[in-house]
């Protein structure tokens, strides 16, 4: 097959044919596991485009368009002229959306005639009818047959038509999909800056874009992506290239605007947006001291958990007046203090026995200690200082004297959780770059030679354990403060695991990637518990993590914006090939300096071998 | 006073029944440069973790300047004075080559926490400090080591340039004695040749005594004030490299029989 894929140019029907059936294979297969998860049928209620599309199809229609794509990329070799691509690849999608269609006709069928609704929840009458459109079997099979293949299609023809074409449809598409998909976000907006007028045109009373909206939302994203067309790239690029005090200028202004937009922003949202925020905060606040455990000491803690428990369970024993055993009712301030002071204890204690093991074993051992810690909250030995599974509640809100923080102004929610991150940015900053970060950071390389270069690892571990206890004891107390309660059950073991995809996805070791990681995470898909920004896709979020995790660990395991130190890490050779040529370019500039060492070398070998 | 910077006193390491070393006394002297030589298996690298406390001995003592170092963790042992490089560098690989020379120093330094977080003077100046001292370690090897490399990470450096960085990072540690566990093993004979120069002046100007791992018998010849012979664990013999060179039982050794020494 190698040597075919050299031949040039190639004609359209010499297919390369098991590539193209396991293409269409993999096409149909998705389509089936996505409408027997039941998200077609129950995302069909939202509105995408008023009364033309809803989201339910918009996803099943994605799939023969990604995968014709897929299916019809070239693997482009460097040094070699490659195939220009053509009707070739036209024919590969087309046929690879037809096999797909072809499946999911299949499962009509198979819907019509059988019931599996026993172990296939979703194998309903509804998502027939969905799939048929509401008119008939003969329809829907036809009707998918001519989608799937005009939608693989349309997915290999990102590939022929000019790249100008390809970045414009992308960005109409999109633009409106999330314009229309973050509505609520949009509308609570809007309104906030008076707009609201925007928003009633914008929208269909129903939800979901308006034809006449469509087309001219859509011009507009089309037109402004013709005009800054290579400016963003550029524009970052120049920042990449930038050194010294230019640098350091630039990087202080864009802190700046960073820093107002996160203070003044808050004041124009609503309650919706300002919740998701503070739900982003409180999770940002756990994935920057997780980040600092993991990424920088590279200790693997699935119980990360334990530490946002005992904050949560400290503040509210020491602030709230229904606390059933002492209930001093302090202030926010000052139980914070001891929030620190219980979280680094914890830390130690949690961290003491465990430091000693390594990789996997840790892993599991916290994993363990995490699930400890909950069921000591919830157990009835100490019910009677913790409330069991009632949990503490009534815990004040925090008094600021000009304000106070609680959970119905999600806004000073916001500023508070804002507040202790950016305490844990600076923190995960300034340490990094200091004598125990590199510490840190050798322990994570090789833990033995770092002990034999004087490194006490045992401190350095603990250390990192208590520095992301007290981060995560942080998040806890804001939590106690917004919820105004405490339950064991907030504090479930998919926390920790959460968490960790946040970093994970977001980017190991790189504060920015575990920024982006949490709004993209948290805030668009929503934690836990809470909710974010696709409402919609609740039940499907825990899927979706799964996706993307194993999407991520696939095709770019350094995260979304990855650590300099990390991507080096994973992509060794390219890395060196870069040095190798960077290094040629650099010695032949410093030619000169070279031959004078050289000389004194040889002068010093000859001495020695006297 | 007589006393030796480290001594050794009939030590003895067990693995499993296996006598990996047995009966050695060993002694180095301030300012001595010691190889230890022997065939492969001899007991040599497990003689250099007992030292530096990676293993620990099974009966016997080890001094360094008069104090046991015995069961002592393996970053006390450095910070007492004895770092080492390893037969099979390892290096940090995923740190740059001034930060694996920085980390080094960590048991020379102290600012903890708060001093990063609150950019104490303190800090500040230690971290100025723990950079030019790196800088000027990284500078006594040529410019291999220095200039655009310095922010490469370790893994980018050639064979010959980790070796070197191993023994950077040893530096720093600001010993009294270093182990350089096979320093020129996978060296051209350029490279070799310069870095035997190197060993002198590691000497000569840094006055470190030196204890050496060495294949190489034209370092070992070059370098060394006195050459220990090990065998199955065991010392066969001691002296300087012309007296070792011709004892029988060092040739046996090596050589599986005994032959006419006619070198």
């Amino acid at each position: 097959m190698n040597e075919r894929a050299m031949d040039l140019p190639r004609s359209a029907v010499d297919q390369n044919w098991p590539h193209v059936l396991r293409w269409g294979l993999v096409c149909g297969l998705v389509l089936v596991s996505l409408c027997l998860v039941g998200m077609p049928v129950e995302l069909d209620k939202r509105a995408i485009i008023e009364r033309h599309l809803s989201l339910g199809y918009l996803f099943v229609l994605l799939v023969p368009i990604a995968i014709g794509w897929v299916s019809s990329t070239l693997l482009v070799l460097e040094g070699v002229e490659n195939r220009r691509q053509g009707l070739y690849d036209l024919v590969t999608g087309l046929v690879v959306g037809l096999i797909g269609g072809g499946v999911l006709s299949l499962l009509m069928v198979a819907l019509d005639n059988w019931n599996l609704r026993d172990p296939l929840v979703n194998w309903s009458p509804q998502l027939f009818r969905f799939l048929t459109y509401e008119n008939g079997m003969g329809f829907g099979a036809a009707a998918w047959l001519c989608t799937g293949a005009l939608l693989g299609l349309a997915g290999a023809a990102l590939h022929v038509v000019p790249s100008v074409v390809r970045r414009t449809t992308a960005f109409v598409v999109f633009g409106l999909f999330f314009l229309s998909v973050l509505e609520a976000a949009i509308s609570d907006l809007s309104e906030g800056f008076g707009l609201e007028s925007l928003t009633d045109w914008l929208y269909a009373k129903k939800g979901g874009l308006t034809v006449t909206s469509t087309i001219v939302v859509g011009l507009v994203i089309g037109a402004a992506s013709m005009v800054t067309r290579g400016r963003v790239k550029a524009a970052t690029n120049r920042y990449r290239d930038m050194e010294g005090a230019e640098r350091q200028k630039a990087s202080m202004i864009l802190f700046v605007v960073v820093a107002v937009l996160c203070i003044v922003l808050p004041m124009f949202l609503g309650k919706i947006m300002n919740e998701l925020l503070a739900n982003v905060g409180i999770f940002l606040l756990l994935a920057l001291g997780l980040n600092i455990v993991v990424g920088l000491a590279g200790l693997l803690d699935l119980g990360y958990v334990a530490f946002f428990a005992v904050g949560g369970y400290t503040t509210a024993v020491l602030t709230s007046p229904n606390s059933p055993w002492f209930a001093p009712e302090l202030h926010f301030g000052v139980a914070l203090v001891f929030v620190v002071i219980a979280a680094g204890l914890t830390g130690l204690l949690i961290g003491a026995p465990v430091i000693r093991m390594r990789g996997d074993y840790l892993a599991i051992v916290t994993l363990g200690f995490g699930e400890i810690i909950r069921l000591l909250f919830m157990s009835d030995w100490l019910g009677p200082y913790f409330g069991g599974a009632q949990g503490i509640t009534n815990i004040p809100g925090v008094d600021l004297g000009f304000a106070t923080v609680k959970g119905t102004d999600p806004r000073s929610v916001f500023y508070l959780v804002l507040v202790f991150c950016a305490i844990a940015i600076y923190t995960s900053w300034r340490l990094q770059a200091s004598r125990l970060g590199r510490a840190w950071m050798a322990v994570r390389e090789d833990e033995q030679v770092a002990e034999a270069m004087g490194i006490n690892t045992v401190n350095a571990k603990l250390m990192a354990f208590v520095v992301g206890a007290v981060l995560a004891s942080f998040s806890g107390a804001v939590l106690a403060a917004k919820v105004g309660s405490i339950f064991p059950t907030s504090f479930m073991i998919l926390v920790s695991i959460i968490i960790l995809v946040v970093v994970i996805v977001g980017g190991m070791g790189n504060i920015a990637g575990v920024l982006v990681g949490s709004f993209v995470l948290i805030g668009v898909l929503g934690g836990p518990k809470q909710p974010g920004l696709l409402q919609e896709f609740q039940n499907y979020k825990l899927l979706i993590y799964g996706i993307l995790l194993v999407f991520m660990m696939l095709k770019r395991p350094e995260g979304l914006v990855p650590s300099a130190r990390r991507s080096r890490e994973l992509h060794q050779d390219e890395f060196l090939q870069d040095a190798w040529l960077q290094g040629d370019k650099l010695e032949s500039e410093e030619e000169e300096g070279t031959v004078v060492t050289a000389t004194v070398s040889t002068g010093e070998v000859g001495g020695a071998e006297e | 006073m007589s006393e030796h910077l480290l001594e050794i006193r009939d030590l003895k390491v067990t693995f499993g029944g296996l006598d990996a070393l047995s009966g050695l006394d060993f002694h180095v002297d301030e300012g001595e440069i010691v190889s230890v030589i022997g065939p492969n298996g001899a007991g040599k690298t497990t003689f250099f973790n007992l030292i530096s406390g990676l293993v620990a001995p099974t009966e016997g003592e080890i001094l360094f300047e008069g104090e046991s170092i015995v069961g002592l963790d393996p970053s006390i042992v450095t910070s007492l004075g004895i770092a080492r490089t390893f037969q099979n560098v390892r290096l940090f690989p995923n740190m740059t080559i001034l930060e694996n020379v920085m980390v080094a120093q960590h048991c020379r330094t102290s600012q903890q926490v708060f001093g990063a977080l609150l950019q104490t003077k303190a800090f500040k100046k230690e971290e100025s400090e723990i950079r030019e001292r790196a800088e000027e370690i990284l500078g006594f090897f040529g410019h291999r080591l220095v200039g655009y490399r310095m922010d490469q990470p370790a893994f980018a450096l050639s064979y010959a340039n980790r070796r070197r960085l191993e023994i950077a990072r040893a530096m720093a540690t600001q010993p009294r004695l270093l182990l350089l566990d096979e320093p020129v093993a996978g060296m051209n004979p350029m490279e070799t040749a310069e870095l035997t120069a190197l060993i002198g002046r590691l000497r000569s100007d840094w006055g470190f005594t030196i204890v050496m791992i060495e294949h190489e018998m034209k370092v070992v010849r070059d370098v060394s004030d006195r050459v220990v012979v090990l065998d199955h664990g065991v010392p066969i013999a001691q002296g300087s490299y012309d007296e070792v060179s011709i004892n029988p039982s060092v040739v046996e050794a090596y050589l599986g029989r005994p032959v006419e020494a006619d070198r």
